[in-house]
């Protein structure tokens, strides 16, 4: 049996490894500091989709994000790694989604490519860690999910069998098909990007990339390597459900982290020391 | 009407820690609101569950009980929770943010189409004014966590969708007894009015649960490495350290995303939040992601070979020099002072 599968993407700015130039003396964020990535899980995702793929021949695997137009650049990322092709859903009045109406618009995303086995998306992305909005995507569907997954075992009879990882152990569960799986970082690692792939697709564009161009012939004499870029209108959504109007979450405040300094004792580490340090603990009962 | 309700977790019969510190929260908040604080605790074999709730001070508790309702699957329990807040319309409601709160939460909010805030490091309650609006809103639950990357923290409200919903992680809030004779009432749920055959899709072929084995939460002494450790051997010796002082061993996030150490003993904003007497952070940098999971520990030292690590801010004692020199030295004197 073959499979229809999307796969949930983002791109994500690296909150991972945050420098001091990250933030702006001003208390804001300097994006520019931070490079943008395939959010991590998401790669972990993908892979289960490969695998699938690969298992059930003739199967086909479809990257979907929302984002600005340069989250084309994940699509590719995708693309040269083994994936067939994917959607961009990108338009102003996505603008300052909460989770919710960023689950609206992907799943109207969803709808619009309309025949589809198995959704799978990374458990969280790490510029927001909410884990939110796969199991809000799957509601929206009227479809069951299926959360913290560390493998996608088998997909047979119309039914997926799924390990999933939680914090103190692991369950197997079977599922019938759709549904919707978010896979954790403890999943197997994205095979890398293959060089014949990326010989295949490095020329893989956007509408909007390719507006760029002199010359888009080579787009119609290979339409494999168009990205598809989608409005809000091309996903048939309803204006009041998406970006900020969508949102009923909404930000009342930021403010920068700033601990309070404590006046320390600097120490050395001489012998000396140590042993005056640890008999003041032990005289205040801090250690036994 | 409009209470505040705490999703409450079980697992053999025992509710989860995560639900207790909830409750504590939600009972401070509920005397806020002036309204009633109350727990939904979904399962089997619930008969007495009320009993370890109402010491946390919980008024109402709410039980659905059938034999198929444990373990948690998203569908049945998405469905009774969004059957009871329907008739009961609370104004707020709280989940661990666990792998049951984080599945479950989404899928009730994206039922209900209120908004949900994730992770929360703090709840409170105040006033909230939209400007553009031109309207003003009293009682608001403020929804605080950090984001990017622990950069910033921000404060979220749901001014008009209901209930106002957040998920918190385990250990951040404290558990505290309210009032050991503290009694309220339960109101046990007929299932089949929420639930379907339909629903319960997903089924369980096997489940392996284990205690958790570190208790660093609940630890009195913390000893914790960072990436400064250089590998998972290095940990060896902090191991060392927190047996011979009776405590137990914690990592940041670089140290285990580094293979250094397991995540169950992750210490931060994506781990644990402890607050023990001692903080023993050795070869920590102190991202700011860390700090918050370990601030408010009594007594701080950093072990460092950088003098301008930012963890060095917060310790009260800073020691300059390599953890390898430095452990030993605190072990052969500890054993040579104790005595």
């Amino acid at each position: 049996m073959s499979l229809k599968i999307v796969v949930l993407a983002k791109q994500v700015p690296d909150t991972r490894n945050v420098g001091k130039d990250a933030m702006k003396e001003d208390g804001t964020i300097n994006r520019a500091a931070l490079p943008a990535i395939f959010n991590p899980e998401d790669l972990n995702a993908l892979e289960q989709a490969l695998r699938l793929k690969e298992e059930h021949p003739g199967s086909t695997v479809t990257l979907l994000t929302m984002g600005p137009p340069r989250a084309a650049e994940i699509i590719r990322e995708g693309m040269f790694r083994g994936a067939d092709g994917g959607i961009v859903l990108t338009d102003r009045a996505f603008a300052g989604a909460d989770t919710l109406a960023t689950s609206y618009a992907l799943s109207c995303a969803v709808r619009k490519i309309g025949d589809y086995d198995i959704i799978v998306g990374g458990r969280q992305a790490i510029d927001g860690d909410t884990a939110q909005v796969g199991p809000q995507i799957a509601e929206k569907l009227g479809i069951p999910q299926v959360t913290y997954a560390e493998e996608i075992i088998s997909v047979a009879d119309g039914k997926a069998t799924i390990k999933r990882r939680l914090e103190r152990g692991v369950e197997t569960v079977t599922c019938p098909l759709p549904l919707v799986v978010t896979v954790n970082g403890s999943a197997d690692e994205c095979r890398p990007r293959n060089a014949r792939r990326i010989q295949q697709y490095k020329y893989a564009k956007s509408p909007s990339e390719k507006a760029e161009l002199e010359s888009t012939a080579l787009y119609d004499a290979r339409p494999y390597l168009n990205i598809e870029e989608w409005s809000v209108n091309d996903v048939d959504a309803d204006l009041n459900q998406v970006g900020l109007a969508g949102s009923p979450t909404k930000v009342k405040g930021i403010e920068n982290v700033v601990f309070q300094a404590k006046e320390s004792k600097r120490l050395e580490g001489t012998d000396a020391e140590i042993d005056e340090l640890i008999q003041d603990l032990i005289a205040n009962h801090t250690i036994g | 009407m409009n209470n505040l309700i705490v999703y409450c977790e079980i697992e053999d019969g025992i509710i989860a820690d995560v639900s207790l510190e909830l409750l504590t929260k939600g009972r401070t908040l509920a005397n806020k609101l002036n309204c009633k604080l109350a727990a939904l605790v979904i399962g089997s074999n619930l008969d007495g569950i009320e009993k370890q709730l109402y010491p946390y001070g919980a008024d109402i508790v709410y039980t659905a009980d059938d034999a198929r309702l444990y373990p948690y699957t998203s569908l049945p329990h998405t469905a009774i929770v969004c059957g009871l807040f329907r008739e009961v319309e609370p104004q707020v409601c709280l989940m661990g943010a666990t792998s049951i709160g984080r599945d479950l939460g989404p899928r009730v909010s994206s039922t209900l189409h209120s908004g949900l805030t994730a992770d929360c490091t703090s709840l409170e309650i105040g006033p909230h004014e939209d400007k553009k609006a031109g309207k003003t809103y009293e009682n608001l639950l403020y929804q605080i966590r950090p984001a990017f990357g622990g950069n910033i923290v921000a404060t979220i409200v749901n001014p008009e969708c209901r209930p106002q919903m957040a998920t918190v992680r385990e250990g951040v809030m404290k558990k505290e007894i309210y009032d050991a004779n503290h009694q309220g009432e339960v109101v046990k749920l007929d299932v089949a009015k929420y639930v379907q055959d339909t629903d319960f899709v997903v089924e369980i072929i096997d489940r392996q649960m284990e205690k958790s084995k570190a208790n660093i939460k609940g630890a009195s002494i913390v000893v914790a490495g960072g990436y400064g450790m250089g590998s998972k051997e290095g940990f060896d010796m902090l191991y060392d350290l927190a047996g011979v002082l009776g405590g137990e061993v914690g990592a940041s996030r670089a140290a285990v995303d580094a293979g250094y150490c397991e995540h169950e003993r992750q210490i931060g904003q994506t781990g644990v939040t402890v607050r023990p007497k001692l903080y023993i952070a050795c070869g920590i940098s102190g991202q700011i992601q860390h700090i918050a999971g370990m601030q408010e520990s009594s007594i701080i030292i950093s072990i460092n070979n950088d003098p301008n690590a930012p963890i060095n801010t917060i310790a009260d004692y800073v020691i300059t020099g390599n953890v390898e020199d430095i452990i030993p030295k605190l072990i052969k004197y500890y054993k040579k002072n104790s005595k």
